[in-house]
């Protein structure tokens, strides 16, 4: 089992016929990915990669029957592209796309509230489900299948924390990118409610970064709901306050965004919080032996 | 991208906001003759920097006449202002401006900011102006007031008259607030703000309302849409090693420590901050040099990091992924080559062909050691830097 994605799931990507699109949809493809079909406006008919290209996400998913879309077109068109996409009745999207306007994602946001839909990112590398399919931007080659899920509000320090459950002969059971935006899809607590429930998880690695408190709620819903251990790394304990560290959610702005009152609520709520990227590995190890 | 107080005012002006009559300029004499077409006094002076609490730094004066105005302007005019938020540096004064002095018989706060958990523009008000919300929302957070604007549905005038009942305002204070409500509500969905905030919204011995301060922060990605911000960008408020940065398309965040760090992705270059922490080391910088970490860019990063002096080390920290490693560590050959720097290199590449990459830098004949991992690469730069 994983959770969201798995072999069958199909796969479409709005933005495939960009330079970007291209050269992840052909790495998707690499991976086994069900890549049905691509979308970009006044394109439609045409053959990309071996796919068929349409004009609009409805007519892709009538074609299809695609569940899945991966958004990989420039920020000034991206809100659109989720909008639509929600309207095609997806169940879920990968925003990969980093720069959207914040008052383009309150709108998306506040129409994702009135759908099924779920958004991962935008601002994100993807979700991985090894052996079994790949959307977004990761690095396939550090993945191996096993017992950890991953969630993460970054991106390579994803592939660090994938990298050590890997040489650690753990692996993955399914790898989430929620994303560094400060208004974005999917919280920690959706994912880990996703992993609580999947046999093949046997501990999730949560990677934060100062910043918002989605780590004081993820330490909430850990301590009243979940049974499976959880360990966590959160960057940014060196990071000076009032500065955004790159990110656009990474800034030191109240209390609760600093490493150390983050690290503090996950503490309380019974998860293994390691001080380095590089002691993710060994944090599993004690986590599964508690 | 920040904006100053007078161009945050002149924006205000245009959504027809109460702004107390104001005039700014870059020369003394020009502060001086202000003062006169501004007559009679007293006056506000306030020097024009990206920093609060420029009041308790000396930053702001009420002076009573047009010739101490100018002596203020004389003062400060080219001098550094040092405040609490500023750095140590402190910020470039090349402007000041000012108005008449109001009387006020109270001070409120206002100001409207994206609210992340929620997803929704907040405004933000309370009774107790003056202070920084920040010490407020530790003090005394009951004080503060919260309206949700629906993104689907936009600010409406009753949000604002209810605040402004809350706020115990009366009168024809209400209709004053409430316009206020929405021309900034109203102005952070048009200009695609971060923030406004009016801090003191002042009420003068009359009973009017006036916005003593003007702050606006802007959306950074939203300014493909809004080219009239372009010019209102003072980047000399901006140390110029960031200046050079952003230029180049990476995230820097000048530090104090000696070890000058180059990472692809702004969560491992904080990552990789907090291991050299961890390790007894000190950074010199955050620096992401972004997706693609290729010759040219490396060389600009190196040459971004070189320029403080505290930097002993410089450690490389490449999550390759999907690009080919032997072809970064060939950009950091030719950049260290071409730079002749003799601060010693760590560099740890991981990903794809990351293997070659080592080899072509243990062969290179530079100061340039590899690292198999983020922990020996962290536990190599300290070692360097403390040398």
């Amino acid at each position: 089992m994983s959770i969201i994605v798995d072999a069958s799931t199909g796969v479409i990507c709005q933005g495939i016929t960009g330079s970007q699109g291209t050269a992840h949809c052909a790495q998707m493809l690499e991976y086994g990915t069900r890549l049905l079909g691509g979308v970009t406006p006044g394109k439609g008919g045409q053959t990309h990669l071996g796919l068929p290209v349409f004009n609009t996400v409805k007519e892709a998913v009538a074609a299809t029957s695609a569940t899945v879309s991966m958004i990989m077109v420039p920020p000034p068109f991206a809100a659109d592209s989720i909008l639509e996409g929600i309207d095609a009745g997806l169940e879920t999207i990968v925003c990969i796309t980093e720069g959207i306007p914040v008052l383009d994602m309150l709108k998306v946001k506040a129409r994702l509230q009135q759908s099924h839909t779920i958004l991962i990112g935008p601002n994100c590398p993807g979700i991985l489900t090894p052996g079994g399919c790949k959307i977004g931007i990761m690095p396939a080659a550090i993945f191996s299948k096993g017992c950890v899920g991953i969630v993460s509000r970054s991106g390579t320090l994803t592939y660090e924390a994938v990298k050590e459950t890997t040489d650690s002969g753990f692996g993955q059971s399914t790898c989430v990118g929620i994303g560094g935006d400060p208004v974005q899809g999917v919280s920690f607590v959706d994912i880990l409610e996703r992993f609580e429930q999947d046999p093949q998880t046997e501990v999730v690695v949560l990677v934060g970064e100062i910043g918002g408190s989605a780590e004081q709620q993820a330490a909430l819903y850990i301590k009243e709901h979940m049974h499976k251990k959880v360990v966590a790394y959160i960057a940014g304990a060196s990071a000076p306050a009032g500065q955004r560290m790159g990110h656009a959610g990474a800034i030191i702005s109240g209390g609760d965004a600093t490493a150390e009152a983050k690290k503090k609520a996950l503490r309380e709520a019974g998860v293994v919080v390691v001080d380095t990227a590089a002691d993710i590995a060994e944090g599993v190890k004690t986590a599964l032996e508690r | 991208m920040n904006l100053h107080e007078y161009q945050s005012k002149e924006i205000f002006r245009e959504y027809g906001l109460p702004v107390p009559e104001f005039k700014v300029s870059t020369k003394a004499t020009g502060i001086g003759k202000a003062a006169y077409e501004l007559s009679p006094g007293p006056f506000v002076c306030k020097c024009q920097v990206h920093s609060g609490a420029r009041g308790k730094a000396g930053g702001v004066a009420k002076v009573d006449t047009p010739a101490q105005a100018e002596a203020f302007a004389a003062k400060w005019l080219g001098m550094r202002l040092v405040t609490r938020q500023s750095g140590p540096l402190g910020k470039p004064v090349s402007r000041i401006l000012i108005e008449r002095a109001t009387s006020i018989a109270r001070e409120l706060y206002l100001s409207a900011t994206v609210d992340r958990q929620s997803a929704r523009l907040t405004v933000i008000a309370s009774e107790s102006g003056g202070m920084s919300i920040e010490e407020l929302a530790c003090e005394h957070p009951e004080q503060i007031l919260r309206s949700v604007i629906d993104p689907l549905v936009g600010p409406q005038p009753y949000q604002g008259r209810e605040l402004a009942y809350k706020l115990g305002l009366q009168g024809r204070q209400v209709q004053e607030f409430a316009r206020i409500f929405m021309g900034i509500t109203r102005m952070f969905l048009e200009k695609d703000l971060s923030l406004v905030e009016i801090n003191p919204l002042a009420v003068d011995t009359e009973g009017h309302l006036q916005c003593l301060d003007a702050k606006i922060n802007v959306d950074p990605y939203s300014l493909f849409r809004h080219p009239e911000f372009a010019e209102l960008d003072d980047t000399s408020q901006e140390d110029p090693r960031v200046v050079r940065a952003v230029a180049a398309g990476f995230s820097y965040v000048p530090l104090e420590g000696s070890i000058g760090c180059l990472v692809n992705g702004a969560g491992l270059a904080m990552g990789t901050m907090d291991i050299i922490k961890n390790m007894g080391g000190e950074p010199a910088n955050f620096l992401d040099v972004g997706g693609t970490a290729n010759t040219e860019r490396v060389r600009e990063a190196f040459k971004i990091i070189l320029e403080d002096p505290h930097v002993k080390c410089i450690m490389v920290n490449i999550f390759g992924g999907i690009v080919r490693c032997d072809m970064i560590a060939e950009g950091i050959k030719g950049a260290v080559s071409e730079i002749r720097s003799s601060v010693p290199v760590v560099v740890r590449l991981e990903g794809n062909k990351a293997q070659e990459g080592e080899r072509i830098l243990n062969e290179c004949g530079l100061n340039i050691q590899s690292a198999r991992d983020l922990r020996q690469a962290a536990a190599l730069a300290v070692q360097a830097a403390a040398r």
